[in-house]
């Protein structure tokens, strides 16, 4: 690929079709009546938010004195992606069978995990694609491994239900799904659980883990959680992460 | 009408003659238990409203004092008219008075029956007849300013704030919406009162409360005065307050009410016998007051899968309508739900989508089908989003359903902002208009793939009618065959609002409004 440029690493901004023209592509509403000074007002904006020659390349009267915009700019800005750093699980994850094996050689005993989907949500699918036999994509759920007691307490669960549950049955990890983020209910209720094992004493004794669409480790790890699984996540990974914690904090 | 799928109408007798046994069935069982909202709606529809001073509403402290008395076997509309009687006040007056712990309500003298009756009477005819009247305001709407063409666009607004909502929903119309939906708030299903008032906070939706839905109502008839075209507004008559949500929806005039049987058995955890007796009454109020009700059905194709499963969605099809004929409700009515939810990778997908949205269509004919879009397959590309909702237009005006729930490209992220909703309507109806006949030239190939399709999924559904008939649908939910979700006879929320009745007990309302307008 003669003729090229590569792109310089540690000043990176986006490609549209030539290395750095900084095209980006966005749409969005402003409250204010759909016309040229609309136009305008979006124009100025996007200035604002560090684009050069925006343009609005096409606008719509949305009914309530509202336009919408769909609009290009080039970004002025630059990243030094060398210099990136995201906190994320940086373990091989092991298949069904390598767990299984993980567990009768360095843990010899069953684990016990509690999993549900707390506070007012009611999203089961999540959960289920991780704890119930069946999984998901062709990965088997958390049920189907020997060696891990699998207890899914369902949606709707209130965080002193699935406390309760995990002291009940001794278990050595929490897993919780939120999948409603709505004016951030997600954070609160996750929040709270946090709170609540460590009034209890129970926060080091017990791997606590959320997962969910709209969560990420990096999240997770802010609100007090050990691990955090977003989108695409199977049950081998949360398995994996859950065993070797087991050893590592020497949970035996 | 011509099968144009080649459709077996002997199994469609048996699957429906199936489907009636199932619901007669559960019809006895029905007829001999009430519950404390259904209660509380004969209440609601005596005239009472309000709370008291630490916001419990009024009908749930009325009814809480009967419980408590012992008396709600014999239903509440005998203690009102008995307090009426003895008192001479208004069932506001009552219990309010029964809040404040002047009136004992089953501890006063029984009056006469004759009287007790003729009071219950003369004040359940007002209310009955302020229904009449709502419904006739529709029908003068429908009739003066007229309503969009078939399929119905639908939409929802959910911010939390009713009075964003407002904004929100007047934009769509304008936008070219005809009914807006306002989703409730995330934990409202599992209270067991309504609020009320006006609320503005809520979570992934807003508050359903009288005093909302008056606000909405009157926000839809401005606005559908402006643009020539009537805008119906749709509500959850869900959760453990069904019945109360339709006696304040017909008050209101709402005229779309999601209704279904089962779907708070199976979503939220609801307990079977509470939800049985709840969608009876709610569904014999929302019948009276010319309610379209749409039922749940796609929701079985979010935790199972829609190809596999599409056969448990035209068997529960089969046992709304019966449930909903029980109950008075005309197929006019009959909102019954169905979904495109198959995987989008699936080769041919859409000709099995195509099979069934016909399917649904011919055998349910005078149904106002309430089509949902891919909801579960949506991801965070909204483009390819916007390619799968464009494909679920197109087989919507094709197969002629009836309310055509828009898909959003943005499903899987965050509940519509604005534009959303705008460039959904847009997508809409540039196929709608593009495509207006194809249905009417297009025909299937003799057992072609579409044609083969519907006929086992039809099939499969009388098949499994066969079966819920022998076992009964209780112990069909407890096996898990509605979208794989169990749910056994004694679990759940809200059992413990079930009261059998006595031979003495009665509901007027049921006597006033079942089979619709007399
Ligand atoms: C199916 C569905 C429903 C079904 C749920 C059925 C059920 N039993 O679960 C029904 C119809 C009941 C429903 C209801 C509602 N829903 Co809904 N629903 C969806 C939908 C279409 C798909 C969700 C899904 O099943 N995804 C598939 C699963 C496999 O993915 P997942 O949850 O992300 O899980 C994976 C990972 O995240 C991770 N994971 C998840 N949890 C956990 C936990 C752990 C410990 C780990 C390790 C990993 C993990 O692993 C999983 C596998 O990879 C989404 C839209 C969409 N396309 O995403 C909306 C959506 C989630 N729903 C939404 C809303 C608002 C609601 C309602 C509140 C609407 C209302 N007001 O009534 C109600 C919820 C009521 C309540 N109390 O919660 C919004 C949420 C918006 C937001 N960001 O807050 C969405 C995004 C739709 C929208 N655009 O409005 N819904």
């Amino acid at each position: 690929m003669e003729g090229i440029q590569k792109a310089d690493l540690t000043k990176i901004k986006p490609y549209g079709d030539t290395l750095n023209d900084g095209m980006v592509q966005m749409s969005f509403t402003l409250p204010v009546p759909y016309g040229d000074e609309a136009s305008e007002a979006a124009k100025q904006l996007v200035s604002k938010m560090g684009f050069e020659s925006p343009a609005v390349v096409f606008s719509k009267d949305l009914g309530v004195g509202y336009t919408y915009f769909i609009m290009y700019g080039k970004c002025t800005h630059t990243v030094d992606y060398t210099n990136i750093e995201v906190p994320k699980i940086t373990m091989e994850y092991m298949e069904r069978e390598e767990v299984e094996d993980y567990i009768k050689k360095n843990i010899k005993r069953d684990i016990v995990i509690v999993g549900a989907c707390t506070g007012t949500d009611a999203h089961t699918v999540g959960i289920d694609a991780i704890m119930n036999m069946k999984g998901f994509d062709g990965n088997y759920g958390l049920e189907r491994y020997k060696g891990i007691e699998a207890i899914n307490m369902g949606s709707q669960v209130p965080n002193e239900e699935i406390i309760a549950k995990a002291i009940e049955v001794k278990a050595d990890a929490i897993l919780v799904s939120q999948v409603v983020t709505q004016k951030n209910v997600h954070i609160a209720n996750l929040t709270q659980l946090v709170e609540m094992m460590e009034a209890e004493g129970l926060r080091d004794k017990i791997i606590l883990i959320c997962g969910g669409p709209r969560l990420n480790h990096e999240l997770a790890q802010e609100l007090g959680y050990d691990a955090g699984f977003g989108t695409g996540s199977y049950a081998n990974h949360v398995a994996t992460f859950v065993v070797n914690q087991i050893v590592e904090r020497n949970m035996i | 009408m011509e099968s144009k799928l080649n459709l077996n109408p002997r199994l469609i007798d048996s699957a429906r003659t199936a489907a009636r046994n199932i619901a007669d069935d559960v019809q006895n069982f029905i007829d001999k238990n009430t519950t404390v909202t259904v209660e509380r709606t004969v209440a609601r529809l005596m005239g009472v409203d309000g709370v008291d001073e630490i916001e419990k509403p009024l009908p749930n402290v009325l009814i809480d004092a009967i419980k408590e008395g012992g008396g709600l076997s014999r239903g509440a509309a005998f203690w009102i008219g008995n307090a009426i009687v003895n008192t001479g006040k208004t069932p506001q007056e009552i219990a309010e008075k029964v809040s404040s712990g002047e009136i004992d309500i089953t501890r006063l003298p029984i009056a006469d029956e004759n009287k007790i009756m003729e009071a219950v009477y003369s004040t359940a005819k007002q209310m009955v007849e302020r229904i009449k009247n709502s419904r006739a305001k529709r029908d003068e709407y429908l009739n003066s300013i007229g309503e969009g063409r078939k399929p119905y666009l639908y939409v929802i607004v959910a911010t939390g704030n009713i009075y964003e909502d407002v904004l929100q929903a007047q934009a769509a119309a304008k936008q070219g919406a005809d009914i807006i939906a306002v989703i409730r708030t995330t934990a409202q299903s599992l209270l067991d009162y309504v609020p009320y008032g006006p609320t503005t906070e809520g979570f992934g939706g807003t508050y359903a409360t009288q005093e909302n839905f008056r606000i909405m109502r009157k926000a839809l008839d401005e606005v559908g005065e402006e643009v020539g075209r009537y805008i119906r507004l749709c509500n959850y008559c869900s959760g453990l307050c069904m019945p109360e949500i339709a006696a304040m929806g017909a008050l209101e005039r709402l005229d779309v009410m999601l209704n279904d049987a089962l779907y708070g058995i199976l979503f939220r955890d609801i307990n079977m016998q509470r939800t049985l007796v709840d969608q009876y009454f709610s569904r014999i109020i929302n019948g009276f007051a010319g309610i379209i009700i749409n039922t749940g059905e796609d929701n079985y194709l979010t935790t199972s899968d829609a190809y596999e499963e599409a056969h448990t969605v035209l068997a529960s099809q089969f046992i709304n309508e019966q449930f909903a004929l029980k109950a008075g409700l005309p197929e006019e009515q009959m909102g019954l739900g169905h979904a495109f939810e198959m995987n989008p990778m699936l080769e041919n997908g859409f000709l099995y989508e195509l099979a069934q949205a016909q399917m649904a269509r011919e055998i349910f004919p005078e149904a106002p089908l309430k089509y949902m879009p891919p909801t579960k397959f949506m991801t965070g590309n909204i483009f390819r989003g916007h390619l799968q909702d464009a494909m679920f237009n197109l087989l919507s005006i094709w197969t002629h359903q009836g309310i055509q729930l828009l898909g959003m490209p943005t499903e899987a992220i965050h509940t519509p902002h604005l534009q959303d909703r705008m460039l959904s309507i847009e997508n809409a109806q540039y196929i709608f208009n593009n495509a207006r006949e194809i249905g009417n030239e297009v025909e299937y190939k003799k057992d072609g793939i579409i044609q083969k399709r519907a006929q086992e999924v039809l099939a499969k559904a009388e098949e499994l009618l066969k079966d819920i008939e022998e076992e009964g649908i209780f112990d069909t939910i407890e096996k898990g065959k509605f979208g794989g979700v169990k749910r056994s006879f004694t679990g759940g929320k809200g059992l413990k609002g079930v009261v059998e009745k006595d031979e003495k007990y009665f509901n007027p309302f049921i006597d006033l409004m079942l089979g619709g307008a007399k």
